[in-house]
């Protein structure tokens, strides 16, 4: 028998980038039912709180701690024009670097990246920033390459000016 | 002191700020207590240098040498237990030129130490070390030179507060009626310990802070500022179907607890993790659910355990400290920064018993509805600060009207404003009348 596959080794950095570009290009553009297909369906979301960004989120009192149920409800949400927080919709613009396979975990490809977000606002003169890194676990399906986890975590020692984290990450 | 005339101020009058006529029934705040750095001074005077202000939990400084650093009225605080236990709140500012002395946000220590020019501290603030105290002259008092405590800090079932003012009236006696339902908080513990659970919400809402005390105990709003939260529970199974005659599923209370502090009093149909199943929760939690509910009515009776579990509940401790005992326990304060602007700070709470599958639950419900990444929370944010974004044209557009519910004679609703008019009669009764806190 040989050794099973390192799943990290069955995709290249491009491959990774061009997912995570595409799937900035649907959050930026609140194309969120197309992103939704690019979730296993066991898929969860996390953003740790900034005080405890190693956190686990059964101990710990998360900003968002989403299973795929909650998931599907928060982009009917978004999707509502009741979802004051966001409506109109703001206007976002990630930049996404620092692309890197870190890594495997049983079937799954463990992959870091940097992020800055820019939220933009009506009746804001400035954009509010969110700056942090992801850390995403990824899966080849026949389908392709989908996100299993993504954890959004926040440099910032607190949410402060940032507000409420009431679009996606 | 309550105005005991028929007419509290007089609109376009005398210059008041809160009207209330209990002739015609009206109840106005003039919008300028939303935007003048006068009032904000006024406030930081008369109430939040007079009155207990929220400081942290017992269970945030669980063993001696356990500090915590925060902002309480403004002031920077370290929050900690010393080696024989005490709970102390001490000013975070040396002795010797000012700098704080303690820049962690959390830990466990020996001391706090001045990186400036050394001064040092042991945990209960009384002086360690001065480096080259001999070229103090004679008389210096060095032992008189131990980090400054607040001037008052005591608690209520570990809630701890400070009070600025070393002539207030105790705690116990400011609470009033609050202590009651601080109590329905606690009695979900078997050993009537909670604890603040790991993880901390901090986030600023570009509104005036008062507007977080009316929103956090108001239940007018929840119908247009929650839908898509009400839309989320009923794909989950939760039936939001208004009550007969009322605007929400259940008929709940809006009640004045005394000294400024008031609550929502409602029966819960919105799941609690003690100890009412939802179909959010899954069909796995049902087992679990009963149990918690059977030591409920095993310690408390029937009745208490159906007041612990059944009800629903957003106390606000006058003037800052809001405990909504609801989906999940949190437990938030928040401080002004400018007219303008609050910073709030939240927090979990739950019983310190919660096996880990009870814990994930509690936590799991929080974000439903809480928090700056829930389900609702930021909708409020967003109707705090389109209302901050609308008093720019508070000369022009100045009252704010607060009298739902004043056809009533006795019961209020919590869709009325009964329950928001306590807060400002209190504020009105500090700020305008200059009273004892």
């Amino acid at each position: 028998m040989n050794a099973p596959l390192d799943p990290a080794s069955t995709v290249t950095r491009a491959e990774v980038e061009d997912l995570l570009y595409h799937e900035a290009d649907l959050l930026d553009n609140w194309k969120l039912d197309d992103w939704l297909k690019l979730l296993t369906d066991t898929a969860e979301y996390y953003v740790p709180p900034n005080d405890k960004p190693e956190g686990d989120h059964r101990f710990t009192l998360f900003t968002v701690a989403d299973d795929i149920v909650r998931l599907r409800e928060r982009i009917i949400r978004l999707n509502d024009p009741n979802c004051h927080a966001e409506y109109p919709p703001s206007r976002t613009r990630r930049l996404i670097t620092n692309v890197r396979i870190t890594g495997s975990e049983g079937d799954l490809i463990l992959v870091s990246a940097n992020f800055a977000i820019f939220r933009h606002r009506r009746n804001e003169a400035a954009p509010r920033q969110f700056i942090g890194r992801y850390r995403y676990k990824l899966k080849q399906t026949g389908a392709g390459l989908r996100i299993q986890e993504r954890r959004a975590i926040l440099d910032a020692e607190e949410l402060g000016a940032m507000g409420a984290v009431s679009f996606l990450l | 002191m309550r105005n005991s005339s028929r007419k509290r101020g007089q609109a376009n009058g005398n210059g008041r700020l809160i009207v209330e006529d209990r002739e015609n029934l009206t109840f106005s705040v003039h919008r300028k207590v939303f935007v003048s750095p006068e009032v904000l001074e006024s406030e930081n005077r008369s109430i939040f240098d007079k009155c207990w202000i929220y400081v942290g939990h017992a269970s945030e400084v669980k063993n001696p040498g356990d500090f915590r650093t925060r902002h309480v009225a403004g002031r920077p605080m370290i929050f900690c237990r010393d080696r024989q236990g005490t709970v102390r709140a001490l000013f975070n500012v040396c002795r010797h030129r000012g700098a704080l002395v303690c820049r962690e946000r959390e830990g466990n220590t020996r001391q706090f130490y001045c990186i400036y020019h050394g001064w040092s501290y042991n945990i209960d603030g009384s002086i360690k070390g001065i480096p080259g105290d001999e070229a103090y002259p004679p008389g210096f008092d060095k032992q008189g030179k131990g980090l400054v405590p607040a001037p008052r800090l005591e608690h209520y079932k570990d809630f701890y507060f400070l009070n600025l003012d070393k002539d207030a009236v105790d705690l116990h006696t400011y609470l009033a009626g609050a202590k009651d339902y601080i109590d329905l908080v606690v009695d979900q513990s078997p050993s009537g310990k909670m604890e603040i659970i790991s993880g901390v919400q901090e986030y600023d809402i570009k509104a005036n802070w008062k507007l977080l005390v009316e929103n956090s105990v108001d239940d007018y709003h929840l119908v247009t500022t929650h839908s898509t939260w009400l839309n989320y529970m009923r794909n989950s199974g939760v039936n939001i179907t208004p009550a007969k005659g009322h605007m929400l599923p259940t008929k709940g209370f809006g009640k004045d607890l005394g000294n400024g502090h008031l609550t929502t009093d409602n029966p819960n149909y919105r799941g609690r993790p003690v100890a009412r199943w939802i179909s959010v929760f899954g069909e796995d939690a049902k087992t679990d659910i009963d149990a918690i509910r059977k030591e409920l009515v095993e310690r408390l009776g029937e009745a208490r355990a159906a007041r612990v579990a059944d009800t629903n509940r957003n106390l606000c401790i006058f003037p800052n400290l809001v405990i909504n005992d609801g989906s999940s326990v949190t437990v938030r304060h928040f401080t002004p920064v400018a007219p303008d602007l609050m910073h709030v700070t939240a927090w979990a709470l739950g019983p310190v018993e919660e096996t880990e599958a009870q814990r994930a639950r509690r936590l799991h419900a929080f974000l439903t509805f809480y928090g700056p990444g829930g389900f609702a929370t930021p909708d409020d944010v967003a109707a705090l600060e389109l209302a901050q974004q609308g008093y720019a044209a508070w000369r022009e557009v100045p009252w704010t009207d607060l009298s739902r519910g004043m056809g009533n004679s006795q019961e209020q609703l919590a869709t009325d404003e009964g329950h928001l008019r306590v807060f400002w009669r209190k504020w009105s009764s500090l700020v305008e009348e200059g009273a004892a806190a």
